[in-house]
């Protein structure tokens, strides 16, 4: 038995390299190279033999480990505690074990400058990636341009704060409310259109967003961005060396200057915006609104014959929506001190999106780990350069494959029938 | 006689291309009473239904329902929704539309949308967890409670509507559509796939219903036991157009229904 699926995992082996090499051969097997005397035509005839080698070594190890781990999924034995989808208690564990080291992550000694700029950039997808679930997750409502609400949320702090001096707490109500407005304009006309058409539709809302900023330039500044944004203050109070006419941070609390302030400042507002948008998820969610959204998602036609407003129901997702993911853009405004419309790519809107898939749809504590996953990892491993990327797509098609629904697709109810308190449940309440 | 007339159609027409589904069809359902709407596969009847909940525009025709305050509605103009919302006309579907991935209690409270909005102030008053709003959660709780006991599935409250045995998912639907407070309850198929078990507690839990809430149910079925048992009216369609009207013993009798079930002549019934 074993044997004979020996025999078949190298006959598997040996097609694959025979078609590795039949590739090889024109891409590896010739070079040209350019010599005094003009283009010559080279060969590199072991390449080829190296690249079938591999090809045969790896989907022989593949097959092999195929049949070997084959049985132990079955068994769900390898399943280690996060693939085994926690219940709710382990869940809010879990949230809040996440919640406590977020907190603590600037005080442990090993962080640095570094890190902790890494952890900010981490916390401003987790914050858009829930803002996202909002319109994606519960409503089910697939929007391709979400980056566009990012880009109006981070071009209102900084056109706001540039041309009025408005302070970023100031600002910070306006861009939500910018980008809401936003979201309700583009939702009103496209938001009865269904799945796909929806989901094109948003793409090109994300992209002529783009292509304005992009040529509007007596606003916008055009492709040169607008730099020189105001930088956060701590409640007015700057991070600087020295301000005249002002007191700034250090100056005020009497410690030394650091550059570093801003860096922890920033963590922490980023930090306490993301949990923001997660406290009004969880809490909405358990709001007749929410369980509106995700009636919505599960059948439309069935939400109408109970007397939902489909689009109104949908307008406030996308809307809320669109609000989170201007609160993120003037952050990240305020942050680099920067924008342009290179920021603001569909790549960004795909990354978030893939955020929200992969944590499985819904899921808070999913779209951490994705987030870290997708953002996180893909930053701390630079060095990979080019091959970046490839990871990165390797990762997502063997993610999918290994959890198609998502890492943490499990769904808790929004509400628990609760005990019967004392009378007869047969009596038709009034 | 008119004062307890719930829904008045009038000359109902509905084309889909060159087909006619619905062909001049007029009849009306009085409160207090289960009309039945039977006929061969194909007579047209859930489009019947489609039109009355908006679902279609009907081509001709004149749909009134008349509210307890006596305010008449005219639903062929209205949207799908805003009938459900204010005519309160509910309905169940032919292939079950639950929310599969939702609790079975979560189904409940999603029907009664409307009424916690309110509560909660369009989610403001709800997200701070006013007072106000926990009070009118909780008498939503207590009415799905009710429903839940009424249709046996207390102990199944908080699994997934998906997870249900069929005959219970149809319950579930017909309780889910109750808890909108109907005043016109539409039942399409209620009894298709249920056993003869389930399909004698159905029929209690229709005239429970009926009895209880005091409501006109529009019934579309196939099952003959569940029709001749508990209809008070029977309205029969063939190929879009009514071909009889009466009390079920009437219709059972009628020769064109014969012919519309069974194709014999009309004139010369078998048996
Ligand atoms: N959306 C539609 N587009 C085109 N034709 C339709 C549409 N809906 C219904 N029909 C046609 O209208 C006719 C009546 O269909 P309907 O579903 O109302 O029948 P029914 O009486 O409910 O039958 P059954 O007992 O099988 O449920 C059928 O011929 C059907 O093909
Ligand atoms: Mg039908």
């Amino acid at each position: 038995m074993r044997d004979l699926r020996l025999t078949t995992a190298f006959r598997d082996a040996t097609a694959a390299a025979l078609l590795a090499a039949l590739l090889a051969l024109p891409m590896l097997g010739f070079q040209l190279t350019g010599t005094a005397q003009g283009l010559t035509l080279d060969t590199r005839f072991p390449w080829v033999g190296y690249a079938a080698l591999t090809v045969f070594c790896g989907r022989l190890a593949l097959s092999l480990a195929g049949q070997i781990l084959a049985p132990l999924f079955k068994a769900k034995l390898s399943l280690p505690f996060l693939l085994a989808a926690p219940p709710g208690r382990l869940r809010n564990i879990a949230g809040w074990t996440m919640v406590v080291l977020a907190i603590g992550l600037p005080l442990t000694p090993f962080t640095d400058r570094n890190l902790l700029d890494k952890a900010t950039l981490l916390l401003i997808y987790v914050m858009l990636g829930w803002g996202l679930n909002i319109v994606v997750g519960l409503a089910g409502l697939l929007d391709l341009g979400y980056v566009a609400f990012y880009a109006v949320g981070a071009y209102s702090y900084a056109l706001l704060s540039q041309n009025f001096g408005l302070s970023f707490w100031l600002c910070l109500p306006f861009a939500g409310a910018l980008a809401a407005s936003f979201g309700i304009l583009l939702g009103f006309p496209v938001l009865r259109l269904r799945g796909d058409y929806l989901a094109i539709v948003t793409l090109g809302f994300g992209e002529i967003v783009r292509v304005i900023l992009l040529n509007w330039q007596d606003v916008t500044n055009g492709p040169v961005g607008i730099s020189g944004i105001q930088r956060p203050s701590f409640f007015g109070l700057p991070f600087l060396a020295s301000q005249p006419g002002h007191t700034t941070f250090h100056e005020f609390f009497g410690i030394p200057f650091s550059t570093e302030h801003r860096i922890y400042f920033l963590y922490y507002l980023i930090l306490a915006l993301a949990l923001t948008t997660n406290i009004f998820t969880h809490r909405i969610r358990r709001l007749p609104i929410g369980r509106a959204w995700e009636a919505l998602r599960e059948d439309e036609t069935a939400c109408r014959s109970l007397g939902i407003d489909p689009t109104k129901t949908k307008l406030s997702a996308f809307a809320l929506g669109a609000m989170f993911a201007g609160f993120a853009g003037s952050f990240f405004a305020t942050r680099q001190g920067f924008i342009s419309p290179e920021s603001f790519t569909f790549i960004e809107s795909a990354i978030i999106l893939a955020i929200v898939v992969l944590g499985g749809m819904g899921s808070q504590i999913g779209i951490v780990l994705a987030a870290i996953l997708l953002v996180g990892l893909p930053e701390w491993f630079r060095e990979l350069q080019q091959y970046r990327m490839l990871a990165f797509g390797g990762a997502m098609v063997l993610i999918m494959l290994w959890r198609p629904r998502g890492l943490l697709a499990n769904r808790e109810p929004t509400l628990r029938l609760p005990p019967l308190a004392a009378e007869n449940p047969g009596e038709r309440p009034k | 006689m008119m004062t307890d007339s719930l829904l008045c159609v009038e000359h109902l027409t509905m084309r889909f291309g060159g087909l006619s589904a619905i062909n001049d069809l007029s009849f009306h359902a009085k409160k207090n009473q289960i009309t039945a709407i039977i006929g061969p596969n194909g007579a047209g009847k859930t489009t019947v239904f489609n039109c009355l909940t908006g679902f279609y525009k009907p081509n001709v025709g004149k749909i009134s329902l008349t509210s307890p305050s006596g305010r008449i509605f005219l639903l062929e103009r209205m949207e799908g929704f805003r009938i459900a919302k204010e005519a309160r006309l509910a309905r169940t579907f032919q292939n079950i539309r639950l929310f599969t991935g939702m609790s079975v209690l979560e189904n409940l409270m999603v029907a009664q949308h409307n009424l916690l909005m309110r509560a909660s102030l369009y989610s403001l008053a709800g997200l701070f967890g006013s007072s106000s709003f926990r009070r009118a959660e909780q008498r939503a709780l207590e009415l799905a409670r009710y429903w839940l006991n009424k249709i046996g599935l207390l102990d199944y409250a908080d699994q997934p509507a998906g997870s249900l045995p069929y005959g219970s998912q149809r319950r579930l639907e017909i309780a889910r559509a109750m808890c909108t407070d109907p005043v016109l309850l539409c039942l399409d198929e209620p009894a298709a796939g249920l056993n003869p078990k389930e399909s004698y507690d159905l029929n209690g839990l229709l005239l429970d219903i009926r009895s209880e809430f005091q409501i006109g149910i529009l019934l579309i079925e196939h099952d003959m036991s569940v029709v001749m048992n508990i209809s008070d009216h029977v309205v029969v369609l063939d190929h879009g157009a009514r071909i009889a009207e009466g009390s079920p013993t009437a219709v059972q009798a009628d020769p064109a229904v014969i012919h519309a079930y069974l194709g014999t002549a009309p004139e010369e019934p078998t048996c």
